[in-house]
């Protein structure tokens, strides 16, 4: 073959390779590491893969949280006006977490439809709540005032 | 009268953008109009106009920056982002605290470019200087259309102004603020300058290896920028979020990361196309795959389609005009690379082994990791689009493919800078790798054994990898040293090219190493803490002695008094806080840090749990400033690049030839 055509070829096997490899890679990085979006009434509902890590996002229930003596743990509700999931944790709260307020919880869904959450996430500041928990309660109230227009008798 | 000036200062500041945008209209037109039909004076006009555009906005930004110094809450923009308690340098640095005025620092930005290469482009070819600055005003009436259409910071509130402002976001009120956006926006629109010259290569034609050395200062100069802001606002998230983490893969720091990456691949294609005329369509490419991303961060993080920190209140307006913009940008220089790149193709050969398929490999590994990260980034949002549900991508996705193939990019980075161009023995390699290599192999495998009582192998790997790039840098150096008479002779003799790229190479050295040593050895322990009570990790102790309540200038915080012990000898104290700031009522954690070279103390309050105890974050991070050490470096050579003195003897030599050029056109 002629030498420029053989280098071609190798440049060109080269970068076949390597892409291939790279698209490989991450189609099975994109499948294992998806996390879905449910609102908690699809949690409550069943709807859900049990141990698979999830993300969830509701409003904290006010008078909810329950807080051990003696260590980290911490169990609430949220909810999205419609049904309550209860989710535990272990670990420090974001500063913006409070009862009333929107959060985002990644974590599992055990058996018994509880979440065991491995990061909960806040509001970042008074004006922002994360995207999904404002999709979530979209037709409760203002982008910005989510869990105010909630009524937590569901 | 100063009076006077303080109630109008918005309104001057609003007509100097007007202004700018007339000029910037008039930059992209006359100049493209004078290289089209040879006219020297409207191609000469490009340099008044570029000035005169940076003139005006300067202003417009100083009308900004002194209507938040003097507290004119009556500025919507003044009113909800600061607050008369603030001290004057957050007044100042709040000016980019929020969505219209960072796009104001980004035209501030891309004004001060324009304005550089209308000074330091003198010696191009007219016809070049003028297209180079008429695509520079095409962005800029880009930019400005939008922040007077969509954004504008000098809006006012009447006729009832507010008493005080509403503050600004207590998360930015910081030092990292204040330097993190600018920087981070001039490595962005330094990118700019690199596109404007391809778009004008591609516009003449004319590639060749005068136009390479022409752009490569601007883009080393932009991704020096753009890789200390990168570092910055990671330093700044590490210290300020108060979690202990330092990369996140939030979208909106992958955003800064994608140009950051493509930027990297361009540097090195550049390399190749200045010295020996190849890769010339994929350097074009590069250059507008880089601004490209640049114009994408931008969209993705101001269009409020992202959850972050760094979405502002959005609407949704803006992110379409911002998309229709990109979509100009991109559509209009791919459609203009695919009819012209033809014209500027190279035909050199190399041999398989040799510097220019190292640096393919550069380019070819940079170009997948952005994608993937592209991919991982823009894949919620995607399926978000087409209703496919709700989904994130989380950390684990970015690691499982960034990880590898950033460890086989930086195995292969040692190779480079000892191969020749066309054509390397593989002899060679093994005669002056092989130490190295085995050096850096026996660093890696014993540094496990001597730091900490479990052996772990992945921190062998990065001890390994670093240490392989450090070593096979300081081979290259002495081999490069071997004919000359003394070192230190030999040492003045090597260009400052040449230890800009020491320099660079060994801060990716550093950076990896702060990376995976960081990520491996942390000791993180999220506790409940009494007063009096101790927690220990690994050598050091940590005493809580008391709690105490302060008053700041804006803010309330609670302080715990911590007693730092090493091997039961007295170390430091710490003082973490928590803060509540009175004019928005935000919650902000102040962490406190011991920091030292091969490791940082880090101790975060987290919530209070009775009266007598908190929750607190207490880690062991080691060498996490080696992560940003080594992004210092890596600006730091860019500065060394960018002051070589070839740069400078070409403009010296070229005077001549551009006269010839000049004339040459007008003949035409």
């Amino acid at each position: 073959m002629h030498p420029l055509r053989k280098q071609r070829l190798m440049i060109v096997i080269f970068i076949v390779v390597f892409s291939s490899v790279a698209v490989g890679l991450m189609a099975y990085a994109l499948r294992e590491n998806i996390n879905l979006f449910y609102p908690p009434s699809k949690i409550a509902a069943g709807d859900v893969p049990h141990n698979t890590r999830i993300r969830a996002g509701g409003c904290v229930k006010p008078g909810s949280v329950q807080r051990a003596s003696d260590s980290l743990e911490i169990r609430f509700l949220i909810t999205d006006g419609i049904s309550d999931v209860k989710v535990n944790f272990n670990g420090i709260l974001p500063d913006l977490f409070a009862e009333g307020e929107a959060a985002v919880i990644n974590g599992i869904v055990t058996e018994s439809g509880e979440i065991n959450a491995s990061e909960v996430l806040a509001k970042h500041d008074e004006n922002y709540t994360p995207p999904e928990v404002a999709e979530a309660m979209k037709d409760k109230g203002e982008h910005q005032k989510t869990c105010e227009g909630l009524k937590y008798g569901a | 009268m100063a009076l006077d000036f303080v109630q109008l200062a918005p309104e001057m500041g609003q007509f100097a953008l007007i202004l700018s945008l007339c000029l910037s209209a008039a930059l992209f037109v006359l100049p493209l109009v004078g290289a089209h039909y040879g006219s020297n004076v409207l191609m000469q006009s490009g340099r008044s106009l570029a000035t005169g555009f940076f003139i005006f906005v300067t202003f417009a930004f100083c009308c900004l920056v002194y209507s938040f110094l003097h507290d004119d809450f009556s500025v919507k923009y003044v009113a909800s982002n600061s607050n008369s308690l603030l001290p004057y340098y957050y007044k100042i640095s709040a000016v980019w605290g929020g969505h219209e005025g960072s796009l104001l620092l980004w035209i501030f930005m891309l004004a001060g470019w324009t304005f550089a290469v209308a000074i330091f482009s003198r010696s191009l070819p007219l016809d070049m200087q003028a297209r180079v600055l008429a695509v520079m005003g095409f962005v800029a009436v880009g930019f400005l259309s939008f922040i007077l259409f969509t954004s504008n910071p000098f809006d006012r509130i009447l006729p009832i102004p507010p008493q005080d402002g509403g503050d600004l976001n207590p998360l930015l009120q910081d030092i990292g603020l204040i330097i993190h956006p600018p920087v981070l926006y001039m490595g962005y629109v330094g990118f700019s300058v690199v596109f404007a010259f391809a778009i004008a290569a591609l516009l003449t034609g004319r590639l060749d290896s005068a136009w390479a050395r022409w752009s490569r200062p601007w883009a080393i100069m932009a991704w020096g920028f753009l890789s200390v802001g990168i570092a910055l606002g990671s330093w700044w998230a590490y210290y300020e979020l108060g979690w202990g983490g330092w990369w996140f893969w939030d979208p909106v720091e992958n955003a800064s990361f994608l140009p950051w990456l493509v930027g990297t691949a361009l540097i090195h294609s550049l390399a190749v196309t200045e010295k020996r005329s190849l890769f010339k369509s994929w350097t074009l490419l590069l250059a507008i795959f880089t601004f490209s991303l640049s114009l994408l961060g931008t969209f993705l993080v101001r269009s409020g389609v992202l959850t972050s920190v760094h979405a502002f209140a959005n609407d949704p307006e803006r992110g379409v005009f911002i998309l229709a913009f990109f979509l100009l940008v991109v559509g209009g220089s791919l459609t203009l690379f695919a009819l012209r790149a033809p014209v500027v193709k190279g035909s050199a050969g190399f041999n398989l082994l040799s510097r220019e398929t190292f640096l393919l490999g550069n380019n070819i590994l940079l170009t997948i990791i952005m994608i993937m990260v592209l991919i991982g980034t823009l894949y919620p949002l995607v399926a978000d689009a087409l209703s496919l549900g709700k989904i994130s991508v989380g950390p684990p996705y970015f690691n499982l493919f960034f990880l590898p193939l950033m460890g086989l990019l930086c195995l292969l980075m040692a190779f480079g800078p000892l191969s020749n161009w066309k054509r390397t023995s593989g002899m060679q390699f093994v005669k002056l790798l092989w130490k190295p290599w085995a050096i850096s192999l026996a660093i890696g495998l014993i540094f496990p054994l001597v730091y900490r009582d479990k052996y772990e192998i992945l921190a062998a790997l990065t001890v390994f990898i670093a240490s392989w790039i450090a070593t096979a840098l300081l081979a290259d150096l002495f081999y490069r040293l071997r004919n000359s008479d003394s070192f230190l002779a030999g040492l003045r003799k090597l260009s400052l090219s040449y230890f800009a790229m020491l320099v660079a190479h060994a801060g990716i050295a550093a950076t990896t190493l702060g990376v995976g040593l960081t990520s491996i050895y942390t000791e993180q322990r999220d506790v409940r803490m009494e007063v009096g009570q101790k927690v220990t990790v690994v050598e050091y102790d940590f005493i809580l002695n008391k709690l105490t309540h302060i008053d700041g200038p804006n803010y309330t915080a609670e302080e715990a008094l911590i007693t730092v012990m090493k091997d039961g000898k007295f170390l430091r104290e710490m003082k973490p806080q928590k803060r509540r700031y009175l004019a928005s009522g935000s919650t902000m954690t102040e962490v406190s840090l011991d920091v030292s070279l091969m490791r940082d103390l880090y101790v975060a309050m987290g919530e209070p749990l009775t009266e007598t105890a908190w929750a607190m974050r207490v880690h062991l991070k080691p060498f996490v400033r080696w992560i940003w050490l080594g992004a210092l470096m890596m600006g730091f050579g860019a500065v060394l690049a960018v002051a070589d003195k070839r740069y400078r003897k070409a403009i010296k030599q070229e005077s001549p030839v551009v006269e010839v050029a000049v004339g040459k056109l007008v003949n035409e």
